[in-house]
């Protein structure tokens, strides 16, 4: 039924609109073939040599690397930690619970520069500043509330009527669990996982304040780069990273279409 | 059937429930609460020369932020510029948000996903694209020139972080003020278009009265995000803008004054406290 008859004058503020909004991140495509030595578009002449340049920079490579197994590791455990912690609030009532839920989720609630400084500071007297643990802790506390979230809106509108029938025809809790519980539960995992990934592999404020030059993150070293000096080799950076996440999009939508995942 | 009823038995005693929660239990109060309440006595702290405090307690950072005009004009900015930088999101998200929700298929989930893709692409990619537009000699520059109009200089102060931090925040302001179109009936818009209202007064009349609580929800989030934005100021600022967040992280790294920076924290929180008290002064308002 089609009950408004969109203008055109409309139609086109929001093409130039949308223009605006997709600007910089389109921009950076051709921007990474440029062959120009600073920063300039449209480029003078074209070129793959930034990105020669990129896989020459050892210390992004190793910033890469970094950033990848951080994140890698830190999916892991948030879903190890979530997915029970998510089965417990939505399957049991209990005396605040909601209360519960909400402080776990409240790290999502500050300022990551106020969160940074405040675990900066504390983080000081444990000596885990500049070290992988710290990091993969820090990155856990945001994390976790994103994944805590996702996980707990699939569980509670799952059938339950499935693990009532596993239990009546006499199947232990924890196979109720592992056979029927998670395995419904997949696409909510694929989702927070990703989710998890993609805020641990971008996260900067946080990690700017935990890491120096004995470990370094790839966002963490973007923004040092494009700090100090502009030149297409962040293009080529952002280029590839803007690819990896449309895949770990597309690995999403796959698995349970990206509307339900993120717009509730 | 209850919930309860539909557990294992050895979960009431609530043994095994505790056990699963505890990791992250651990974790929250480790890197949350604890940090945070350090903060907050960080912010009575006296601070050491080259970093370390004393630990006594003194009001001397918050008498000292209160009467230096220079962290005065800081919060007063940074409110200030957060306040504008929302009210433009809102004018330029508010369009696409109509158009999104009364598009249908594969059209709107083709064009939700181009909203939210920028939403999973680093704030320091998305900041260098900015850059690479607004630098001088760059595309946006050089159209202004080739009309015969002065050459503004768009980086490297508040304009181009004007800019940039408001294309970042589009796509927050676009998805809450979806998520509150769900009142709007396109029926109630068509009663009014057919009682004779002219579009304009359908727009005023109707639809904004019931878009109001998104844009309410959109207005409070912006804002608070363009408060605490770290990233962009810091890099399209050139070291010439001073807000709150770009303050803090300069007195905790380079000038190593935690207490002072802890102060300038807290003063973010309470900045968020007040938002949040006239955001729910408008709810009630609305209801």
């Amino acid at each position: 039924m089609e009950i408004h008859k969109t203008t055109w004058p409309m139609r086109i503020l929001v093409f130039v609109l949308f223009a605006y909004l997709l600007a910089p991140v389109l921009l950076v495509f051709p921007l990474s073939f440029s062959g120009d030595q600073v920063l300039r578009f449209p480029p003078t002449f074209w070129s793959t040599r930034w990105y020669e340049a990129l896989f020459a920079n050892s210390q992004m490579l190793k910033a890469f690397w970094t950033s990848l197994s951080l994140a890698a590791i830190v999916t892991a455990l948030s879903i190890v930690i979530a997915v029970p912690a998510a089965y417990v609030m939505t399957r049991l009532k209990f005396l605040g619970r909601d209360l519960l839920f909400n402080l776990f989720t409240a790290p999502l609630l500050l300022p990551t520069i106020v969160l940074g400084l405040a675990i900066l500071i504390v983080f000081a007297s444990f000596g885990l500043l500049a070290t992988m643990q710290g990091l993969v802790f820090a990155h856990l506390v945001v994390t976790l509330p994103y994944a805590l979230r996702v996980l707990a809106v699939s569980l509670s509108t799952q059938d339950r009527a499935c693990e009532e029938a596993a239990r009546t025809l006499g199947a232990k809790p924890l196979t109720v669990f592992f056979r029927v519980t998670v395995p419904m539960l997949t696409p909510g995992i694929v989702a927070a996982a990703a989710l998890c990934f993609l805020v641990s592999f971008d996260e900067v404020v946080i990690t700017l304040f935990l890491t120096g030059p004995r470990i370094s993150t790839l966002p963490v070293e973007l923004y040092n780069y494009v700090y100090n000096q502009a030149d297409p080799l962040v293009a080529a950076a952002s280029a590839l990273l803007i690819l990896l996440t449309l895949g770990v999009i597309m690995v999403v939508e796959r698995a349970m279409g990206l509307g339900k995942a993120f717009v509730k | 059937m209850s919930a309860a009823a539909t557990l294992p038995r050895q979960w009431r005693n609530g043994e095994l429930a505790v056990m699963l929660l505890l990791p992250i239990a651990l974790i929250n109060a480790i890197g949350f609460i604890l940090p945070v309440l350090n903060l907050a006595r960080y912010s009575f702290n006296k601070s050491r020369i080259g970093g370390g405090i004393e630990n006594v307690f003194t009001w001397d950072n918050w008498a000292g932020l209160l009467s230096d005009p220079f962290y005065l004009e800081l919060v007063f900015n940074s409110v200030w510029i957060s306040l504008a930088i929302t009210l433009t999101t809102l004018v330029v998200s508010y369009p696409i948000a109509l158009y999104l929700h009364r598009s249908t298929g594969s059209w709107r989930t083709f064009l939700t996903v181009l909203v939210i893709s920028p939403l999973l692409t680093s704030a320091v990619v998305r900041t260098y694209g900015w850059i690479a537009i607004l630098v001088d000699d760059g595309p946006v520059v050089s159209a202004i020139k080739a009309v015969g109009l002065p050459a503004p200089s768009l980086m490297f102060n508040i304009k181009g972080v004007f800019i940039g931090l408001t294309e970042i925040l589009m796509p927050y302001m676009i998805l809450a003020l979806m998520a509150g179109f769900g009142r709007l009936d396109p029926r109630v818009e068509e009663a009014a278009r057919t009682l004779g209202a002219t579009p304009s007064r359908t727009f005023l009349k109707v639809i904004l009265p019931l878009t109001l609580p998104g844009i309410a929800l959109g207005c409070l989030l912006c804002f608070v995000l363009a408060v605490s934005s770290f990233i962009t100021p810091k890099l399209m600022g050139g070291g010439r803008v001073f807000l709150l967040a770009t303050e803090i992280y300069d007195q905790a790294i380079v000038t190593l004054n935690w207490p002072l920076a802890s102060t300038l924290s807290i003063l973010v929180l309470i900045v968020f406290g007040a938002a949040l008290w006239a955001y729910s002064a408008v709810l009630r308002r609305l209801d």
